[in-house]
């Protein structure tokens, strides 16, 4: 389609899409607009009051010269009354002269009333348009102020996203991180348990074991301390009897388990 | 379609209508560009009572950019020959 219809609604959009792009804000453009029609109206309504003017001014004119005319028909009766034929003749062509003048007139109050009510007329839809376009003005405004608002709330969105897309891949981070060291203490375990690798800081021996050797070692020192004594005192029998005393615990114990010997026997 | 008729408002049209619409508007842009003043009235008149037949009215509350746009039915010739020229309906 190329015609009119496409045509112009090309030009329309073209310029609209101009006036809006230089204009900071749309709705200023539609109150500079609505200020413009509104001066508009303001000087239609000017011409209609110009026109009603000239209007009366000619009804008063007409009037002016209807009366002048009566005067003279007047003049013309009572000049004939008093016989001067040539009075009532002048007074007669005079007038003659001023109903020429009348009906002139009469024809342009014809059409400065035309006028007028035409003026009227097109003011009225003028008045009417600007109302509507009013309407349709703050509509538009309030539509592009949700609009921006819309946009503004869609930001805040669009920024709490990031925002938490942010937090997501800090966790991440986190988790991968975890994960990781979990795997490597794991590996690890495997390698010390395999003796791949060896364990330098000697924590791989439970602390019961450690306790335990502690106190077998200290044992076998006294066993030993014991054993010299016996031996600078004299005789194997008495080292048998050191080494077989031991502590007072153990001698009791010893003594316990005797007993049922020597009762079996 | 939204089609605006200028200062009556706007209707939607099915785009089936559009090749006897067409047929129309072309005839319509021929009379402006031959400067037939008489068919360019009837043409128009003719298009413009098309499209209120066929189209359905929008609500003059409703804010729907118009994608075809026609001349008011009381527009001369001239006014529409420079609505479409350079300075077009918005001047600058």
């Amino acid at each position: 389609m190329s015609g009119v219809m496409k045509r112009m609604g090309m030009i329309f959009r073209a310029k609209a899409n101009k006036a809006l792009d230089r204009a900071e804000d749309p709705r200023e453009t539609l109150d500079y607009s609505y200020q413009k029609q509104l001066e508009l109206l303001q000087k239609v309504r000017r011409g209609v009051a110009d026109v009603a003017t000239s209007r009366k001014r000619l009804e008063l004119q007409l009037n002016q010269l209807q009366g002048q005319s009566a005067k003279l028909e007047d003049q013309g009766r009572k000049a004939l009354a008093l016989g001067r034929e040539d009075l009532a003749r002048e007074a007669l062509s005079r007038r003659a002269a001023l109903q020429q003048q009348v009906s002139d007139l009469e024809v342009q109050h014809q059409t400065l009333q035309g006028e007028e009510e035409k003026l009227t007329l097109a003011a009225q839809r003028l008045q009417a348009k600007v109302d509507a376009f009013r309407t349709k003005k703050e509509t538009i405004k309030a539509t592009y102020t949700a609009a921006q608002a819309q946009t503004r709330i869609a930001e805040s969105f669009s920024g709490i996203s990031e925002e938490m897309s942010d937090v997501g891949v800090a966790i991440q981070r986190a988790e991968d991180k975890t994960a990781q060291l979990q795997a490597r203490a794991g590996a690890i375990d495997e390698l010390l348990a395999s003796g791949a690798l060896d364990d330098q800081s000697g924590l791989a021996k439970d602390d019961i074991q450690a306790e335990l050797d502690r106190l077998s070692g200290g044992t076998d020192v006294e066993l030993e301390l014991q054993r010299m004594k016996a031996e600078l005192a004299g005789g194997p029998s008495a080292q048998q009897q050191a080494l077989e005393g031991g502590t007072g615990q153990n001698q009791g114990q010893n003594q316990q388990q005797s007993h049922p010997r020597f009762d079996k026997q | 379609m939204i089609v605006r008729i200028m200062g009556e408002g706007q209707c939607t049209l099915a785009d089936s209508h559009f090749a006897e619409l067409n047929r129309l508007d072309e005839e319509l842009l021929g009379e402006m560009e031959s400067g037939d003043e008489a068919g360019f009235r009837r043409t128009l008149h003719a298009l413009l009572d098309k499209v209120r037949e066929l189209g359905e009215p929008l609500p003059d509350d409703s804010l729907e950019p118009s994608e075809l746009i026609l001349p008011a039915p009381d527009a001369t010739l001239d006014e529409v020959r420079a609505m479409l020229s350079d300075d077009g309906l918005i001047p600058g």
